[in-house]
C-alpha cells in the first residue's frame, strides 16, 4: 500500500544491488527470510524507518536500503522481497536472490518464522552455502510462546554453525543482540554447515568446483557455483554472468569439467530432474533432522483458533457476506468519522481566506495577484484538506488494519476461482486490494505475480478499484446527491466498489481471451496466522505518513493547478475566457458522457493527482460567476445544480471516476515495471475507452426516462 | 496399504503422505520450496468458498493450492 513516494514505483527501483559505503568500516547486512517473516518490522525498528508492513507474503517487492549505528559501527541494512528459496520464480523473488548472491553484503541476516522453523531452514540452509558469513534471527518467538512452541536455539546454533539471535519484533525485544552478533559475526570466521550430498553429487561437484577454483576473478563461493551450474538454474547464471561480465560456461576448464562431472552424473542415471531433486531433498531432509532435536511443541492444535476464524471467513455460506459487511463497516467508519473534522477543517481554513486576503493586500500586492492566490490556490488547497483528506485518513489507517491482520491473503483464496475464470492469477486479488491504497503501489506490487501475461492483466487492471484519492470524490458526490444518511451513503459506495471489482473481472477475462491470451499458470498462496495488528502504531503511522503524503502531492499538483485554472478562467480571448473556450470546446463530448465540459476539463487536468478534480470543477463553476465560495456540501450542492447537474451527472460522474485513465505517477509506474510503451499505452487507453462506452451508454439510457 | 492419488482428491481434515511430484520444471521446485517433498505430512484444511482452491497444513504453514497444481502431488495414507 502507498504511502510514500519510495513505495510508488517512483524511487523504489533505483535501491536495487549495490549499496554504497559512506566510510570504509561500514558493515552492509542483507536481510533475507522467507515471505511474511517480518523482515520489513526488523528492519523498521533497526534503522527507525517506515518501511510498509502488513501481514501477507509479498507485501515488500523492492529492496529498501536504511542505516543504523551502535557504538561506533556503523550498519547499512537492505530490507530484500521475502523468498522461500535461492531459486526464484517471480520478479520480486530474482531481486531478493541477486542480492544475497551479487550484492556483495557483509553480512547475511536470514530472518525465521519461530512457527514454520523447519520450512523456514530450507532458505536458511541454502543461504549458508553460500554466505558461511550469516546470521540466523529467529523472530515471532513471542507468537511461538503463545502457541506452546519452544525451540532450543542453542542447539540450533550449534547445529547452524552460525549465531542464532531470538528477537520479537513487533516490541523491539532482541533487536539490539541482533546488532551485537552481526558486529563480531564480521570480525571472525564462522563454521557454517555445509550440507553432505550423496557421494555421487559430492564428486561431480569436486570436479566442477576444481575447476572454477583454478580460473581467477569468480567472486563468489565456487563449491556453491559448481552446484548451480550443474543443476543448470539458467536465470541464475545469467545473472552471475552479468555480474563477472564474462560467461563462465564459455571458460574452457570450466566448460570442460561441466562435461566430465555430467558424465558422471549420467553413468549413474541421475538427470537434470533428479539432481536437482537430490539437492532439494538433502536440505530439506537435513532442516527436518534439525528440527526434531530442536523444536518441541506443548499444544498440538495451537492453531485450532485461527482455523476457526478461517472456517467462517472462508466458509462456504459466510465467505462473501462476510467480506462485503466487513467492507460495508470501513465505508461506514469512513463517511461518519470524516464528516466531523470535515466541517472543522473547512470552517477553519475557509475562515482564514480572508485574513489572508487582506495581509496580502497590506503586503502591497497587487489585488489581481491576491485574488489569484486566494481564490485560486489557497482555495483549492483548502478544499483538499478539509474535504478530501478526512476520509482518506480514516480509510487507510482501517484498511491497514485489516492488512495487518492478515484479511488479505483470505480474500485472495476466496476470489482466486474467478480471477482462474478469467484466466489470471489468485494474487492479483492482493494487487487489486493495495490499488485501494494507491494504484501506482498496485502496480508495482504485481511483481508478485509470476506470470508476465498474468502481472500486465493486473497491472492494467489495477485502476478499477479507486485509489484513495478518487475514493473522497466518491463519498462527496454520494453524500451530495443520494443520501443524507450515512448507512444508505455506504451501502452505495459499496456497490460503487464492487462494480470496479466486477469489471476488473470482466476486463481480465477480455484481456486473456485477446490480446494476453493464454492459460492460469499455477501459484502457491500462504495463508498467514493470524495477527493482532499493532493498532496504535497502525494509526498514528499511517495517519500521518498519509497526512504528509496528501498534503506533499497538494502543495505539489493541486497549487499549480488551481493557478492554471485561474489564469484560464481569467484571460480573455475574443470576449471569452480561455476557459470557457475549453469548456465549450469540451462541452458537446461532456454532455454525451452525462457530465459537462468543466468535468471533463476537471478529470483532464487531474490527471496528476486525482485528489484535484472535484476542486477545479469548483473553481471552474465559481470562475464563471455562477456562485459565491462555498463552506460546506450542501451549498457544494446548490452551486453544482445551479450548474446543471442532475442524478445522471453525478451517476455519470461517478462512474468516471472508478473508470478513466489512471493518474501520471500509476502510468510512469506501468512504464517502469513493463519497460514497454506499447502497455503503458494500454493501461491508459483500456480504462479510457471503457469509461467513455460506461458513461456514454448510461447516459443514454438515463435519458429516455 | 500403499494407494496413491492425487492431493487434489484428499479429503477436508484427513491428512496424508507425499510420495511423489509428478510435474517438472517450474512447478516442481516451487512445490519443493514450500517444503513438498517425498515424506512430507500434508494436512488438508479447507476448499475455498466455491471449490477449487485449497488450503494444506504443510511443515507448520498453511498453504493454498489450486486443484489443477495439487493434481501434480501423488499422496498415500
Amino acid at each position: 500500500m502507498g504511502l510514500t513516494n519510495s513505495s510508488t514505483g517512483i524511487n523504489s527501483i533505483g535501491a536495487d544491488l549495490h549499496i554504497i559505503k559512506k566510510h570504509p568500516g561500514d558493515i552492509t547486512v542483507a536481510l533475507a527470510g522467507n515471505p511474511n517473516v517480518g523482515k520489513s518490522t526488523i528492519f523498521n525498528k533497526l534503522t527507525g524507518m517506515h518501511q510498509h508492513t502488513g501481514n501477507w507474503p509479498g507485501k515488500t517487492v523492492t529492496n529498501a536500503v536504511g542505516t543504523c549505528s551502535s557504538g561506533c559501527t556503523n550498519f547499512i541494512f537492505a530490507d530484500i522481497p521475502g523468498t522461500y528459496s535461492l531459486i526464484p520464480h517471480s520478479a520480486e523473488e530474482e531481486t531478493a536472490r541477486d542480492f544475497i548472491c551479487f550484492g556483495e553484503p557483509d553480512a547475511v541476516v536470514i530472518v525465521c518464522d519461530a512457527c514454520t522453523l523447519e520450512r523456514n531452514l530450507n532458505l536458511v540452509l541454502q543461504t549458508l552455502e553460500l554466505h558461511p558469513r550469516s546470521i540466523v534471527c529467529v523472530n515471532l518467538m513471542d507468537e511461538a510462546a503463545k502457541k506452546g512452541i519452544t525451540l532450543d536455539l542453542a542447539a540450533l546454533s550449534e547445529r547452524l554453525g552460525v549465531p542464532v539471535v531470538p528477537t520479537s519484533a513487533r516490541s523491539g525485544r532482541g533487536v539490539n543482540k541482533l546488532l551485537r552478533a552481526i558486529e563480531s559475526a564480521v570480525r571472525c570466521d564462522s563454521s557454517a554447515l555445509e550440507i553432505k550430498y550423496p557421494d555421487i553429487i559430492e564428486e561431480a561437484v569436486s570436479i566442477v568446483q576444481t575447476a572454477i577454483e583454478s580460473r581467477a576473478g569468480t567472486k563468489i563461493n565456487p563449491r556453491w557455483l559448481a552446484l548451480r551450474l550443474l543443476g543448470n538454474d539458467t536465470s541464475l547464471i545469467r545473472s552471475y554472468n552479468s555480474y563477472i561480465k564474462f560467461s563462465i560456461t564459455e571458460d574452457a576448464a570450466v566448460k570442460a569439467a561441466l562435461e566430465k562431472a555430467g558424465a558422471i552424473l549420467k553413468e549413474n542415471g541421475i538427470t537434470e530432474e533428479r539432481f536437482s531433486d537430490i539437492i532439494v531433498s538433502s536440505i530439506v531432509d537435513t532442516a527436518e533432522d534439525i528440527c526434531k532435536t530442536v523444536v518441541s511443541y506443548s499444544n498440538p492444535s495451537y492453531n485450532a483458533r485461527d482455523r476457526k476464524i478461517d472456517k467462517i471467513l472462508t466458509g462456504k455460506y459466510t465467505a462473501f457476506p462476510v467480506m462485503l459487511i466487513m467492507l460495508g463497516v470501513i465505508f461506514w467508519i469512513t463517511i461518519t468519522g470524516a464528516n466531523y473534522p470535515s466541517e472543522l477543517l473547512s470552517d477553519l481554513l475557509m475562515g482564514a481566506e480572508s485574513y489572508i486576503f487582506s495581509f496580502l493586500s497590506l503586503l502591497k500586492i497587487p489585488p489581481a495577484i491576491c485574488n489569484m492566490l486566494c481564490s485560486g490556490v489557497y482555495r483549492t488547497l483548502a478544499w483538499i484538506v478539509s474535504v478530501m483528506l478526512p476520509p482518506m485518513a480514516i480509510f487507510f489507517p482501517l484498511f491497514t488494519l485489516l492488512e495487518d491482520l492478515g484479511l488479505l491473503p483470505r480474500i485472495a483464496f476466496n476470489l482466486d476461482k474467478y480471477f482462474k475464470k478469467c484466466c489470471a492469477c489468485g494474487k492479483q486479488a492482493l494487487t487489486m486490494c493495495m490499488g485501494f491504497g494507491c494504484n501506482a503501489a498496485g502496480v508495482v506490487g504485481c511483481r508478485i505475480i509470476d506470470s508476465p501475461r498474468e502481472r500486465l492483466i493486473a497491472m492494467i487492471t489495477n485502476s478499477f478499484v479507486p485509489c484513495n484519492g478518487r475514493f473522497p470524490i466518491l463519498i462527496a458526490i454520494i453524500t451530495m446527491f443520494f443520501s443524507g444518511n450515512n448507512l444508505y451513503s455506504s451501502l452505495i459506495l459499496l456497490a460503487v466498489i464492487v462494480t470496479g471489482i466486477l469489471l476488473t473481472f470482466l476486463v481480465s477475462f477480455m484481456l486473456s481471451k485477446t490480446i494476453l491470451k493464454g492459460q492460469p499458470s499455477s501459484f502457491t498462496l500462504e495463508l498467514p496466522p493470524f495477527r493482532r495488528p499493532q493498532i496504535g502504531s497502525v494509526i498514528v503511522r499511517s495517519l500521518l505518513d498519509r497526512t504528509i503524503f496528501v498534503l506533499g502531492r497538494a502543495v505539489m499538483v493541486a497549487a499549480p493547478a488551481g493557478l492554471i485554472i485561474w489564469l484560464l478562467a481569467n484571460v480573455s480571448v475574443g470576449g471569452m475566457s480561455i476557459l470557457s473556450h475549453i469548456h465549450t470546446f469540451l462541452d458537446l463530448f461532456g454532455r454525451l458522457l452525462g457530465m459537462d465540459g468543466v468535468i471533463l476539463l476537471a478529470f483532464i487536468l487531474g490527471m496528476p493527482a486525482n485528489e484535484i478534480v472535484i476542486p477545479i470543477i469548483m473553481m471552474s463553476y465559481m470562475a464563471t460567476g455562477t456562485l459565491s465560495p462555498f463552506e460546506n456540501l450542501i451549498e457544494l450542492k446548490s452551486m453544482l445544480v445551479a450548474n446543471g447537474w442532475t442524478w445522471v451527472t453525478a451517476v455519470s460522474t461517478m462512474l468516471f471516476t472508478l473508470v478513466h485513465w489512471p493518474c501520471t505517477t500509476t502510468l510512469l509506474s506501468v512504464k517502469k515495471e513493463t519497460g514497454s510503451f506499447k502497455w503503458t499505452v494500454a493501461a491508459f487507453a483500456i480504462p479510457t475507452i471503457l469509461g467513455f462506452l460506461i458513461c456514454f451508454l448510461f447516459a443514454s439510457i438515463a435519458r429516455l426516462f | 496399504m500403499d494407494f496413491l492419488y492425487p492431493l487434489s482428491r484428499l479429503s477436508v481434515n484427513k491428512s496424508a503422505t507425499v510420495h511423489s511430484l509428478i510435474c517438472g520444471g517450474e512447478m516442481r521446485r516451487r512445490l519443493q520450496d514450500i517444503g513438498i517433498t517425498a515424506g512430507t505430512k500434508i494436512q488438508c484444511l479447507q476448499k475455498s468458498p466455491y471449490g477449487d482452491m485449497t488450503a494444506y497444513l504443510i511443515r507448520g504453514a498453511v498453504i493454498a493450492l489450486r486443484s489443477e497444481d495439487a493434481e501434480n502431488v501423488l499422496v498415500c495414507n
